[in-house]
């Protein structure tokens, strides 16, 4: 169990799936404009991915290895369909807002990845530990970029004013620029750097050490 | 239909503009040469798919599609997700069938980027956004065309700024992966500017 636990909290931030294993990392871009839709976008993603690891663990003894990814899309697939019909009848204009991008958690590549590389070899406890470790994980950066960029860009947080912007009579230019594509790419790069900056041990190799060489030379 | 196309390619591009194939555009862009090769069955296997998507989606999938068979009633927009999925896997194994028997050099070249696509956000996203929109046929064509075509441009172009950073001095944390999402950025706001060009 402790082991569980540790792997649990790992994947929150030093195994996290968009910054350390780049999985999953188109929504996490494309939602992020405001914080709730990057809220509405994680609970869809945790939902989906605790229940089809969870039905992928029970069922792996009994789906064949050759047809194996056919099964774990077309399961993946009616669950997206499920929570996608549930979105447009109680949220309706968050599912508007979200438009195709919830329907793309069928390819996301983390939802199917912890399907084939977790729960096809492990049982439905860790499975779903896992799952939900991930989909944790991967709520935790929508957010740290949904707040950032909402907040820069409108002076809100989840529609109430934090920053009084100029316009209301408040000191506050909001920067246009964060709800722009761009600025979803600089925040996670950013993030991604400082991550790696603190644990050296996370950074790629440099192919061409310029500083060895100029050492040696 | 030629505002169509250039749009399609240049003000939403599908990665710079819509995130979409992220994963892929990240991890396969080492090299020009193979990203060429990816560029190139994006672009074939996004031609097909968007208007075969199309055609389902209008002939069976639509509200009223089955009325000429008396069941006036049936909508099964629903479905289109599972659809659209069943139909990419099945189009990217008939190209790679079709290749290895009529052009073999051509397919031990893409060989190994056909499997990919079938997962890739771009392709499924580019059919998402045909239904979205409501694209009629010869646009579902247009665009799937001129969508893969700037998947294709985005990703060479990419390639061939990272095969330079490799020899950049950058601090030590940057290399890979932070420093890509950063010329992504800078390149998503380079093609931001074809917002302001009118068609």
């Amino acid at each position: 169990m402790a082991k569980a636990l540790s792997q649990f909290t790992r994947q929150l931030v030093a195994q996290n799936p968009v910054t350390h294993q780049i999985l999953g990392v188109c929504s996490a871009l494309a939602v992020t404009t405001s914080l709730d839709t990057a809220l509405m976008m994680s609970a869809a993603l945790t939902a989906v991915i605790c229940l089809s690891s969870a039905i992928i663990s029970f069922l792996r003894h009994h789906i064949p290895q050759a047809i194996r990814l056919i099964v774990q899309i077309t399961i993946i697939a009616s669950l997206v369909i499920v929570i996608d019909e549930l979105m447009r009848a109680f949220a309706f204009e968050l599912s508007r807002a979200l438009s195709v991008y919830v329907g793309l958690i069928v390819t996301n590549c983390l939802v199917l990845g912890r399907a084939e590389a977790f729960a096809m070899r492990n049982p439905v406890a860790p499975s779903l530990l896992d799952a939900l470790g991930n989909g944790i994980g991967y709520s935790l950066i929508l957010i740290i970029v949904g707040s950032i960029r909402e907040l820069l860009g409108h002076g809100t947080l989840l529609g109430i004013t934090i920053l009084p912007i100029v316009a209301d009579g408040g000191w506050f230019q909001p920067l246009s620029f964060m709800q722009l594509a761009p600025a979803a790419f600089f925040i996670i790069g950013l993030m991604v750097w400082s991550i790696r900056s603190l644990d050296l041990s996370e950074a790629e190799i440099a192919e061409y050490d310029l500083q060895g060489e100029r050492s040696q030379g | 239909m030629t505002d169509l196309l250039v749009a399609s390619i240049f003000q939403e591009n599908l990665v710079l503009a819509y995130f979409l194939g992220i994963c892929t555009f990240l991890a396969v862009s080492e090299r020009v040469d193979t990203a060429v090769g990816l560029g190139i069955a994006i672009i074939a296997v996004q031609s097909i798919t968007v208007p075969v998507n199309a055609l389902i989606l209008n002939g069976a999938l639509v509200d009223g599609a089955w009325r000429w068979a008396g069941l006036p009633d049936v909508d099964l927009s629903h479905l289109r997700l599972i659809a659209f999925i069943g139909v990419i896997a099945a189009i990217v194994q008939i190209l790679e069938m079709t290749l290895e028997r009529f052009f073999p050099r051509l397919a031990t070249a893409l060989g190994s980027f056909l499997p990919l696509i079938t997962v890739n956000c771009a392709i499924l996203g580019g059919s998402l956004f045909m239904a979205e929109r409501q694209y009629s046929i010869p646009e579902a064509a247009v665009y799937g065309f001129g969508s893969g075509l700037g998947w294709a441009l985005a990703i060479i172009a990419f390639a061939a700024i990272r095969e330079r950073l490799r020899y950049s001095d950058m601090p030590r944390a940057m290399h890979g992966l932070a420093s890509a999402f950063l010329v992504t950025g800078l390149m998503s706001l380079g093609f931001a500017a074809f917002a302001r060009v009118p068609l």
